[in-house]
């Protein structure tokens, strides 16, 4: 029976540093993903805009 | 309306928007973390951006500004899941859990059967878990993005591990639940710090 005990409080330790391992993976798999290109687009596009309405009137 | 031109050149003048590019792989993560469907979570990204752009007066140089795109990221994410309002309210996950079949396996977790079981959990479950176990932000932190107390975040956290344990059909996350049901959450994390 103590033993019983022992193995539970020990797998509960485990369980949480194998989810937060786990977690880490789910969270670099996406991580790994390739960034579209509209996004770097849309950046270029707003920093474009940006840039013609700060331009002074000529 | 020209600032002044004396100031001197170097990073910390530099424009927090230039350093957006470098935030885009996490900013994406943590979307597709939160809806686990890749063209919603594009779209919440593009709104971050745009958002980020134009607000960005409202970012303080020096600070975090991954955590800054994070708080904008979920705020939009939660703004659009309320208009929708078709979803059933379930922040602990229990209908979603209800449809979850229990794998029967023990010992150590599959990547496949982890990454189904994460899907099952709800969006707020899913948002502390990556912000602090993935993304190792501390509850203080993960309480400002959030917008929520901090002992909010750590009874959060602590459900949302148990309910990972019990989607996982882990024996340790049935004992933590059965524990929590018992109303003995702080017995059991301080037996925690006992077992040694």
């Amino acid at each position: 029976m103590p033993a019983n005990e022992m193995t539970k409080t020990s797998a509960k330790s485990s369980l949480q540093s194998q989810i937060d391992e786990n977690l880490r993976r789910v969270y670099e798999e996406a991580l790994k993903e390739e960034v579209p290109e509209r996004f770097k687009d849309l950046l270029a596009q707003l920093k474009a805009k940006e840039a013609a309405a700060k331009e002074p009137g000529k | 309306m020209m600032q002044s031109a004396a100031r001197p050149e170097g990073p910390v003048t530099a424009d927090p928007r230039d350093a957006l590019p470098d935030h885009l792989p996490a900013l994406r993560a943590f979307a597709i973390s939160l809806t686990r469907n890749v063209s919603e979570a594009d779209d919440l990204v593009q709104d971050t951006i745009v958002k980020a752009w134009s607000n960005i007066e409202k970012f303080t140089p020096g600070t975090d500004l991954r955590a800054w795109l994070f708080t904008i990221l979920r705020n939009a994410f939660y703004s659009i899941r309320r208009k929708r309002k078709r979803e059933v309210a379930d922040p602990d996950g229990i209908h979603a859990a209800g449809l979850y079949e229990k794998p029967h396996h023990d010992g150590r977790l599959a990547m496949t059967d982890f990454s189904r079981a994460f899907d099952q959990l709800s969006p707020e479950h899913r948002e502390v878990l990556i912000l602090i176990g993935a993304n190792g932000y501390s509850c203080e932190e993960a309480a400002a993005m959030m917008g929520v107390a901090v002992g909010t975040v750590k009874s959060r956290t602590n459900r949302a591990r148990a309910r990972l344990g019990q989607l996982l059909g882990l024996a340790a996350g049935e004992d933590v639940l059965a524990d929590e049901a018992a109303g003995t959450l702080a017995v059991m994390s301080r037996s925690g710090t006992q077992a040694a």
